[in-house]
């Protein structure tokens, strides 16, 4: 479904990724896992559109979508979900719902949504940025959702959650995974990430270092865990 | 008493002009981040063109409260796509430079033409004589203006607030590149903003063809004061522009009618309370710190 070939990326003059590539399969659920500064948010900004100073190919579906700006790309169906949750303090959290168009075949209807999601509901005419950590993530999930994107693009999003949440994010996940959606996944949680995904990168200095499954990560775990500095 | 009845309904009178240009120059901000300096020269284009249709094509007011909006609206899409869009990516130093350079060859054309010395408007029939409320007598044309004006900025929030046309504009205001990446073509919508934000200019200046003095340099005058306006407001907010110019409006009315014997204290009283809100709240009265991209 994606497909990345030779992808490198600067910020002014320096590189964050080195002729990167690597694939993801529909109705894969993939990681990248680095430590920080290894350029696994660069990579996920490239794939979005989001990113300027690139070169190399993205593919979707077999179309080259390189040069193509990235509200066209989220119309062809990638569900952006950023690191800092991307909570509009000027909409309210029905309106941040509402915000992007249904690009996929299998939207989420708000009532849905709110069905899932009781505390978004609760707090539905609030502005998005007064709702806790928590719940801008699950906010964040259920508008990519909403929108029936087929390819996730999670950028940590477990990230300084409850041990409840983190829980609350995999179930959400899999259940997406199920119903056909792809996601290529950020996360340094190597216990999360294994309970998740089928696959995993590890990025290092901008470059793929490994491809590993959750056998091979759980089985390397410690290794893995100091070299991540975790 | 009747005294404060007359300067307060006056300052909100002078508070609506304020609140119209500040409210255009507020979106703009927000969409483009652009700083218009160019805005108090199509506030004169509006009450100009006004006067030209009339004189010399007999247009009445009405038509040109129609015909002025929508043809600098149009005029400034143009500009906007000719030459304001280039700004995004250059030092903000070219938004001065382009936008100021704008507003002196606008000003010398039109003194080219038609001299320096301003021009008398009539009031329109309709809105002659004046309205009584009990104890006062306020002019016809100056209460409609007011009612006018706040109708407009009602619903403009009621637009931003209520609709999707809306919400896109305060997403994209907020974060451009979030909401790109949300599907929406952000580039697609400046334009128009930028339109609208000039339409709104040209508006108030066709309103204060009647009562104000039509002459190239109008806006020059009206506009430093809309800037403070803005400023304490809160560049890009839209509530603040609307709440502020209002205030201002009051503020500078009071001052010249209780403290017309300090001249400099009135004269500068704006000045004075936009240091005070600086100071205080450095985003301006309802100004927010700017978000990451």
């Amino acid at each position: 479904m994606l497909r990345i070939e030779n992808l490198s990326a600067f910020y002014g003059e320096a590189q964050v990724l080195r002729d990167v590539s690597l694939q993801v399969s529909a109705g894969e659920v993939v990681t990248l896992v680095g430590r920080n500064g290894a350029g696994k948010s660069t990579l996920l900004r490239c794939v979005m559109g989001l990113h300027a100073g690139q070169r190399g190919t993205v593919e979707l579906d077999g179309r080259d979508i390189t040069r193509l700006p990235a509200h066209r790309r989220a119309r062809l169906g990638l569900g952006w979900v950023p690191d800092d949750r991307g909570s509009y303090a000027t909409l309210t959290v029905t309106e941040n719902l509402t915000l992007p168009p249904t690009v996929g075949p299998d939207p989420w209807s708000l009532e849905r949504v709110y069905e899932a999601f009781p505390a978004l509901y609760t707090r539905r005419d609030s502005a998005a940025t007064m709702l806790s950590g928590g719940e801008q993530q699950m906010l964040a999930l259920a508008r990519v959702l909403r929108m029936g994107a087929r390819l996730l693009l999670c950028d940590e999003p477990t990230e300084g959650l409850s041990p409840l949440l983190v829980q609350q994010v995999g179930d959400l996940l899999r259940e997406a995974k199920r119903h056909g959606v792809t996601v290529l996944l950020v996360e340094q949680n190597l216990h999360f990430a294994t309970g998740v995904a089928d696959r995993h990168y590890l990025l290092a200095e901008g470059r793929v270092a490994e491809a590993m499954d959750n056998s091979e990560v759980r089985s390397r775990e410690r290794e893995l865990l100091a070299y991540l500095g975790i | 008493m009747s005294g404060f009845a007359q300067n307060t309904f006056n300052g909100l009178v002078s508070g609506a002009f304020y609140a119209l240009l500040a409210l255009g120059l507020a979106v703009i901000f927000g969409m483009l981040r652009v700083v218009n300096f160019a805005h108090g020269a199509f506030y004169m284009l509006g009450a100009f063109g006004a006067y030209v249709l009339l004189t010399e094509a007999g247009v009445p007011f009405w038509a040109a409260l129609v015909i002025m909006p929508v043809g600098l609206g149009l005029l400034g899409m143009a500009l906007e796509r000719a030459v304001i869009h280039r700004l995004t990516r250059l030092d903000p130093l070219y938004n001065f430079l382009l936008t100021f350079g704008l507003t002196l060859i606008l000003q010398d054309l039109v003194k080219l033409r038609y001299g320096v010395q301003s021009s008398p408007y009539a009031t329109p029939s309709l809105l002659s004589g004046s309205v009584n409320f009990g104890l006062f007598d306020f002019p016809t044309y100056r209460v409609f203006i007011l009612g006018f004006a706040a109708l407009l900025c009602v619903a403009v929030w009621w637009v931003l607030t209520r609709t999707r046309i809306g919400m896109v504009v305060r997403a994209a205001t907020e974060r451009p590149d979030l909401t790109r990446a949300f599907g929406i073509d952000v580039g697609r919508w400046v334009t128009p903003v930028f339109g609208f934000g000039i339409g709104l200019a040209g508006l108030a200046g066709v309103l204060a063809a009647p009562m104000r003095a039509v002459n190239p340099l109008m806006g020059a005058d009206l506009i430093i004061v809309v800037f403070a306006v803005v400023v304490i407001g809160g560049l890009g907010s839209i509530f603040g522009s609307v709440a502020a110019g209002f205030g201002i409006g009051l503020v500078q009315a009071w001052g010249e009618a209780y403290l017309s014997h300090f001249p400099i204290v009135s004269q500068t009283i704006v000045f004075v309370v936009m240091a005070g809100v600086l100071l205080w709240r450095p985003a301006g009265l309802f100004g927010r710190e700017e978000a990451p991209a």
